[in-house]
C-alpha cells in the first residue's frame, strides 16, 4: 500500500507554474481546498491585524488625532467582519475541509463541486469587502468602506444615513459568503452523515468530526437568518421596503434579533471547530484516551440547541420587558453547564497521563486557562443587571477576545503546530514555535487582560478618541503594547511555517504517536487519502494497531 | 479616582447593580481558583519526566459519578446566580413611579442630547439637571428615551446601567441620586461619525439649587439692546440658516434639529461636552464646527469675522 501511494503522488516536481496555479485554482479535492481556505484566511489575518493596530494606535492616548473618526470607524467595521467572516469561518472550515474525511476513512468530501464552489463564494465574498475601499461611500464625509460597525444595526444601514455603496458592499459580501458557509455546511454535515468508513459508526467517531457535525447544522441554522436580513437590507435600500425603517412602521429592533439570532450561534461555530482540535491534541499529548466520550459529545450537542435560545443576551439594554431579560439570562447561563461539563473532561484526560509539551499542547493548556476566564467573564455578562452597566463597553470587547483570540485562535495555532507535519510531510521548527507561543501569549494577555479594566471604568466601545480624566490612559498604553506581540507572534507562527515547509525534516506518517486515522496514511495524504478503505473497530484505530494486547474495542 | 466608575455607585439602580456584581465576581473568582488550581496541578503533577519508561500510562474511558458531580454543581451554582439576577431585575425594571418624580424627555440625536422637561415646560440640551433624592423621601427621576435619528444609548455609570434610545421604541430608565455634583457618561450605543463625543452631564443639585435652575431656564430672554453688537448678532442669527435648526424662544428661531439656545450661556459646555463653553470655543464652533468635532452635523455658515463676533456677542447673551 505504501509503495503504491508514493507512486501514484510523486508528480514531477518542475511542472510550470501556471500549470500549478491552474491545479489548485480547479481544484475540488478537500485537501486543497482546506489549505486554500487557510491560507486565504491568513491572508485576510493579515488585513484585519493592520485595522485593529490602526485602532490600538488611535487609542494609545487621549484626544489623539491620527486619524479622523471616519477612518476609525472604517476601521473597526472592516476589522470586526474580516475576523469573524473571512479569518475565523474559513479557518474553521479550512480545518473540517482537511481533517473530516481523512478521519472518517473518506477519499473526499460527499460533494466535492459544491465544497470548490463554496469557497470561491467565501472568497468572492472577500474580495467585494475589500472592494468597497475602492468602489463605496459610507456615512457623511466617510469617503469608503463600510462603517455601520460589524452587526450593523439599523438604522445606520438605510439610505438616509448611509448613502453611497459601502453597506451594499458589506451586505453583498456576506450575503455571497453566507452562501458558501452554507453550502460547506451542507457538505460537511452529508459527508460525515454517509461517507464513514466500515466500522465507524457515529459512537466511534473522532470528536473532531462529532464537534464539525455539530458546527455544520449550527452554520445552517444560523447562517440562514443572516442570509435573509441582508436580502431584507437590500430590499429597504433598493426597493422601497420598510423592514427596518422606524419612520414607516418598520422595526430598529428587527434587525437587532436578526442579526444575533445569527451572531451568537456564530460565536459556538467558531468555538466548537477550536473544542474539536483541543480534544484531539489534548488525549494525544496526555498520552490518554479522552475522558467521557459520550458526555463530551451530548454536551457539545447542548451546546448546540441552547446556543439557538440565548440571543437576546446581546440585547438586555434595548428595553425588553423584564421576563424577557429573566429569559435570557437563564438560557445564557445554562450554556455554561455543558461548557464545564467540557472543561472538566479535558481536565480529567490529562489527570495520570504523561503530559508532552510540544507546542500543540502548549496551546491547549493555555486554551483551557484562557477558556476558562472567557466563560466566567461571560457568566457575569450574563447577569443582565451587571451588562446594563458592562455591556458595549471594552470590557465586552475584552470579554468576546478573549473567546475568538484566547480560546479559538489558540487552539487552532495549537492545530496548525499538530497537523503541520501531516499537510507538508515535514516538521516544524519546535524552538520557533515556542517562541511563537510565549510572544503571543504575553500579547494577548498585555492587551486583553487590560482591556477589561477601561469597560469597567465606563468606556464604551467604538468611540475614535476620549476624553482625559477618565482614569482610561494608562490602560489603553498596555493594551497597545501587546498589538505588537501579538503581531510579532504571527509573522514568527508565518515564517516558522514557510521555513519549514522547505527545510524541515521529513516526519513520517505518525510524528505524534497518535491514533486517528489521518495519521495512517501518508505525509503528505496523496489525492485519494486511502489506497484501500480502512476498517475500524473503536474510536480509536491507530491504538488498537499499536496495541493488540489492550485494544480499546474491548472496552467501548 | 474615575468619575465613570461602575464600582463607585451614587444611585439605587447603580447600587442594586454593584451589589449583585460583587456576588457574581466572586462566585465566578472562587471558580477560577478552584478549576485554575486543578488545571495547575494537572499540569505540573503529570507531565512526563525526563528518564520516563515511555510506556503509556493508564487509559481511564470515563466515570459516570465523576461526570454527574461536575454537572450538578455547576447547575446549583447557575441556578443561585439567576435567582440573584432576576430579583434585581424586577426590582429595578418593575418600580412603579412615585407621585413626586421628576419626569424628562430624553431624545437622542446625531450627536447630542436633547432633554425636556413637560411639567416644568423647559426644553435644554447636553447637560440633565435632576434634583438629589433623599432616601428617606425620594425624588427619583424618570427618564423616557427617544430617538430622533438613529440607536443611542444614555450611560452615566455611577447612576444607573445603561439604556437605550431606539426610534419609534420609546424606552424608560429612572435614577434617584443620592449625591449631589457632576456625574459624566457617554452615548453607549454606536450612533454615527460623531459618537465618541455625544457625551453626557447629569447635574445633581440641592432641591434648593434644582428650583433655582428651573426659575431660571423657566424665564424668556429679554431683547438685545439696540445698537450693540449682542443686537447686530442677532440680526445674523435670524437672518442666516441658524433658525432652521435652533430655536431660541420669544424669537423667531425655531429650529428643532440643534440644541436649544435660549439659555445657552446657563451651560457649562458646548457641542455635547465637547468643548468649554467659553468664548473663544464658543467663535470656533460656531467658525468651524469640524475644529471640535469633526463629522458633526452643524454646518459651517461661512460668516465673516464681523458677523462672527457680533453673533458670538449674541450667544453670550443668551442667560
Amino acid at each position: 500500500m505504501s509503495t503504491n501511494t508514493i507512486a501514484l503522488t510523486d508528480f514531477p516536481a518542475s511542472r510550470p507554474f501556471p500549470l500549478r496555479l491552474h491545479e489548485w485554482v480547479t481544484t475540488v479535492d478537500h485537501k486543497r481546498l482546506g489549505l486554500l481556505y487557510i491560507l486565504f484566511a491568513m491572508v485576510f489575518l493579515v488585513a484585519g491585524g493592520i485595522e485593529a493596530t490602526i485602532m490600538r494606535l488611535q487609542l494609545i492616548r487621549p484626544q489623539n488625532n491620527m486619524v479622523s473618526p471616519q477612518v476609525f470607524n472604517r476601521m473597526f467595521t472592516m476589522h470586526g467582519t474580516t475576523m469573524i467572516f473571512f479569518v475565523a469561518m474559513p479557518l474553521v472550515f479550512g480545518f473540517a475541509n482537511y481533517l473530516v474525511p481523512l478521519m472518517i476513512g473518506a477519499r473526499d468530501m460527499a460533494f466535492p463541486r459544491l465544497n470548490a464552489f463554496s469557497f470561491w463564494m467565501t472568497a468572492l465574498g472577500g474580495l467585494f469587502l475589500y472592494f468597497s475601499f475602492l468602489g463605496g461611500d459610507g456615512l457623511y464625509g466617510a469617503g469608503s468602506a463600510p462603517d455601520v460597525g460589524w452587526f450593523a444595526y439599523a438604522p445606520l444601514t438605510s439610505r438616509t444615513f448611509s448613502v453611497g455603496h459601502s453597506t451594499d458592499f458589506w451586505t453583498l459580501s456576506l450575503l455571497v459568503s453566507g452562501i458558501g458557509s452554507v453550502g460547506t455546511a451542507i457538505n460537511i454535515i452529508t459527508t460525515i452523515l454517509s461517507m464513514r468508513c466500515p466500522g465507524m459508526t457515529l459512537g466511534k467517531m473522532p470528536l473532531l468530526v462529532w464537534l464539525n457535525l455539530t458546527m455544520g447544522g449550527l452554520v445552517v441554522m444560523a447562517v440562514s437568518p443572516l442570509t435573509a436580513a441582508q436580502l431584507m437590507l437590500l430590499v429597504d435600500r433598493y426597493l422601497g421596503g420598510h423592514f427596518f425603517d422606524a419612520q414607516a412602521g418598520g422595526s430598529a429592533v428587527i434587525w437587532m434579533h436578526f442579526f444575533w439570532v445569527f451572531g451568537h450561534p456564530e460565536v459556538y461555530v467558531l468555538a466548537i471547530p477550536a473544542f474539536a482540535i483541543a480534544s484531539e491534541i489534548i488525549p494525544v499529548f496526555s498520552r490518554k484516551a479522552i475522558f467521557g466520550y459520550p458526555v463530551m459529545v451530548l454536551a457539545t450537542i447542548a451546546i448546540g440547541f441552547i446556543s439557538m435560545s440565548v440571543w437576546a443576551h446581546h440585547m438586555f439594554t434595548v428595553g425588553m420587558t423584564s421576563g424577557a431579560n429573566i429569559f435570557f439570562v437563564l438560557s445564557t447561563m445554562a450554556i455554561a453547564v455543558p461548557t464545564g461539563i467540557k472543561i472538566f473532561n479535558w481536565l480529567a484526560t490529562m489527570w495520570g497521563g504523561k503530559i508532552r509539551f510540544a507546542a500543540p499542547m502548549l496551546f491547549c493548556i493555555a486554551f483551557l486557562f484562557q477558556f476558562l476566564i472567557a466563560g466566567l467573564t461571560g457568566v457575569t455578562l450574563a447577569v443582565a443587571p451587571f451588562d446594563w452597566q458592562l455591556g458595549n463597553s471594552y470590557y465586552v470587547v475584552a470579554h468576546f477576545h478573549y473567546v475568538i483570540v484566547g480560546a479559538i485562535l489558540f487552539a487552532i495555532f495549537g492545530g496548525f503546530y499538530y497537523w503541520f507535519p501531516k499537510v507538508t510531510g515535514k516538521m516544524y521548527s519546535e524552538v520557533l514555535a515556542k517562541l511563537q507561543f510565549w510572544l503571543f501569549f504575553i500579547g494577548f494577555h498585555l492587551t486583553f487582560d487590560f482591556m477589561h479594566i477601561p469597560g469597567m471604568l465606563g468606556m464604551p466601545r467604538r468611540i475614535y478618541t476620549y476624553e482625559p480624566g477618565r482614569g482610561w490612559d494608562v490602560w489603553n498604553v498596555i493594551v497597545t503594547l501587546g498589538v505588537f506581540f501579538q503581531a510579532a507572534g504571527v509573522l514568527l507562527l508565518a515564517g516558522n511555517l514557510i521555513l519549514s515547509y522547505f527545510r524541515g525534516k521529513a516526519a513520517g506518517n505518525d510524528p505524534w504517536d497518535a491514533w486517528t486515522l489521518e495519521w495512517s496514511t501518508s505525509s503528505p495524504p496523496p489525492e485519494y487519502n486511502y489506497a484501500l478503505i480502512p476498517s475500524v473497530r473503536s474510536r480509536r484505530p491507530l491504538w488498537d494497531l499499536k496495541h493488540p494486547e489492550d485494544p480499546d474495542w474491548r472496552y467501548e | 479616582m474615575s468619575p465613570t466608575n461602575i464600582f463607585a455607585p451614587a444611585s439605587t439602580p447603580a447600587d442594586s447593580v454593584f451589589g449583585l456584581s460583587i456576588f457574581v465576581i466572586l462566585t465566578c473568582t472562587a471558580i477560577f481558583i478552584a478549576v485554575g488550581a486543578l488545571l495547575t496541578y494537572a499540569v505540573v503533577k503529570f507531565r512526563n519526566r525526563p528518564g520516563d519508561d515511555r510506556t503509556e500510562p493508564a487509559q481511564v474511558y470515563g466515570s459516570t459519578q465523576v461526570e454527574l458531580a461536575w454537572t450538578v454543581i455547576p447547575v446549583l451554582i447557575v441556578v443561585a446566580l439567576f435567582l440573584a439576577s432576576a430579583r434585581v431585575i424586577a426590582s429595578v425594571q418593575d418600580v412603579p413611579r412615585p407621585a413626586g418624580a421628576l419626569e424628562v424627555v430624553v431624545t437622542g440625536h446625531q450627536y447630542w442630547w436633547e432633554y425636556r422637561y413637560p411639567k416644568l415646560n423647559i426644553v435644554t440640551a447636553n447637560e440633565l439637571h435632576v434634583p438629589v433624592s433623599d432616601p428617606a423621601d425620594p425624588t427619583p427621576t424618570f427618564l423616557t428615551l427617544l430617538s430622533a435619528d438613529t440607536d443611542h444609548s444614555f450611560w452615566v455609570p455611577r447612576l444607573g446601567g445603561k439604556t437605550d434610545l431606539i426610534p419609534n421604541h420609546p424606552n424608560s430608565m429612572w435614577i434617584d441620586p443620592h449625591e449631589t455634583g457632576l456625574f459624566l457618561g457617554q452615548c453607549a450605543q454606536y450612533c454615527g461619525t460623531q459618537h465618541a463625543k455625544m457625551l453626557l452631564r447629569v447635574y445633581v443639585q440641592t432641591r434648593e439649587e434644582f428650583d433655582r435652575w428651573v426659575q431660571e431656564q423657566q424665564r424668556l430672554p429679554h431683547d438685545s439692546t439696540e445698537g450693540s453688537a449682542a443686537s447686530a448678532g442677532q440680526r445674523v442669527f435670524e437672518s442666516t440658516a441658524c433658525v432652521n435648526c435652533h430655536t431660541v424662544s420669544g424669537t423667531p428661531a425655531k429650529g428643532l434639529f440643534g440644541p436649544d439656545l435660549t439659555h445657552l450661556m446657563s451651560r457649562d459646555t458646548i457641542a455635547s461636552g465637547a468643548a468649554p463653553n467659553n468664548h473663544e470655543k464658543l467663535r470656533l464652533w460656531i467658525k468651524n464646527p469640524n475644529a471640535i468635532k469633526p463629522g458633526s452635523k452643524m454646518p459651517a455658515m461661512g460668516l465673516n469675522d464681523r458677523d462672527l463676533d457680533t453673533l458670538t456677542a449674541y450667544l453670550e447673551t443668551l442667560r
